[in-house]
């Protein structure tokens, strides 16, 4: 776990860094039909931005519950890598889910919370994590022993590629600006559960 | 005749649900017992209901039904994700309550809690029934994970202290 283990930074030591070109890297390196959980909002905006994807699951409302979702997929699937997208306001909400998490111990889940300390879609109020609370240092504390923080860009794309490739579970905290999204999700309930279950071969394809 | 937890137990299995997510009850501590023994389930403690919901909903979306056991104040912490995801997306998140806050509550707070219970179910139309015969016990739960899979709804069970028992104040 090298990329996750010899870099003991610190919130405060890592690059901010731009949310969409993030999300990019994310999806770039996602090859063997990986299932992503968008939190709400930005994180979400971007994912949708970055590509649609029949493996991806874009959550409306039900705010901190992206990882929750993305556990409950990757019990159902084990063989399945399956990546939750958060922010800090909504991962806050439910830390709970990061004992659990570390409790169920998922070999195939990564969590990836995008940090920017602040509410920035309600107008830019400070989080916790703005005031000083570290999520990386929460989650190691919930048991989630594989937590770090991403350095930059290119540490954060051998940190995905570890994920995705070794046993789990995994959480990367990025931080991040607070660019606006360049479009936001359709916000069509039925039809993205319905591509998502389709995507993950649940319900045959359509057509 | 089997105890209630029993035909509860049997039912779900009956009927593929194979994830048990709970929040722990006294009430329910023979069904999660029961299930917890048996190696058919896939079953853990949550720290939320919430949370809870989150998982079995994601476990639905990736092929495995699931179901959440709780108290009633625990219910209590569920409308939003009720009505913003398992409502809106069709998923059929199947819920038991066990049901505190009446028929000889001791904890007034208990007992208002359980009075927001059905108006919410009610006002975002979700299927509920509940239980308080063991005679009527299967019928019930193997209808209500029927019509929940068919109409990808979901359906919150009620268990009554009429079938339980309840929770009654130590003397």
């Amino acid at each position: 776990m090298s990329g996750f283990s010899n870099r003991p930074l610190a919130r405060a030591e890592a690059k901010v860094m731009g949310r969409l070109d993030l999300t990019k890297r994310l999806v770039a390196l996602l090859r063997h039909e990986e299932a992503v959980v968008g939190g709400i909002g930005n994180t979400n905006f971007d994912l949708w931005a970055a590509g649609r994807r029949p493996q991806n699951f874009y959550m409306l409302g039900s705010m901190g519950l992206a990882v929750p979702i993305a556990m409950g997929v990757a019990l159902a699937q084990p063989q399945r890598r399956v990546v939750a997208l958060e922010g800090d306001g909504s991962i806050l909400m439910q830390l709970g889910c990061l004992a659990t998490a570390a409790n169920l111990k998922q070999g195939n889940l990564l969590i990836v919370v995008m940090d920017n300390g602040s509410y920035q879609i309600t107008g830019g109020q400070a989080t916790a994590t703005g005031l000083g609370a570290d999520i990386v240092a929460i989650a190691r504390g919930a048991g989630l022993a594989q937590s770090a923080w991403a350095a930059d860009e290119a540490h954060f794309e051998e940190m995905v590629g570890q994920a995705l490739a070794e046993p789990g579970p995994w959480l990367i905290g990025v931080r991040i600006d607070m660019q606006k999204p360049v479009i936001q999700t359709e916000r069509d309930p039925a039809q993205i559960r319905d591509r998502f279950m389709r995507g993950l071969g649940v319900k045959p394809a359509w057509g | 005749m089997s105890a209630w937890f029993e035909i509860i137990r049997d039912t779900l299995k009956r009927h593929e649900v194979r994830l048990v997510a709970y929040v722990p009850d006294n009430v329910l501590t023979p069904l999660i017992r029961a299930i917890t023994e048996d190696d058919y389930f896939t079953s853990f403690v949550t720290t939320r209901e919430e949370e809870a919901v989150g998982i079995v909903a994601g476990a639905w979306m990736g092929g495995t039904r699931g179901i959440v056991l709780m108290q009633t104040s625990g219910f209590a912490t569920l409308p939003n994700v009720l009505a913003s995801l398992a409502v809106p997306f069709q998923v059929p998140v199947l819920m038991l309550v066990s049901e505190r806050g009446t028929l000889g509550e001791f904890n007034l707070g208990q007992a208002l809690v359980a009075r927001t219970m059905r108006p919410v179910l009610d006002s975002i139309a979700v299927e509920h029934h509940t239980i308080s015969r063991l005679d009527e016990c299967e019928f019930i739960v193997d209808r209500s994970v029927r019509q929940a899979v068919a109409t990808q709804q979901p359906a919150c069970l009620i268990l009554s202290p009429l079938l339980t028992g309840g929770k009654v104040f130590a003397q």
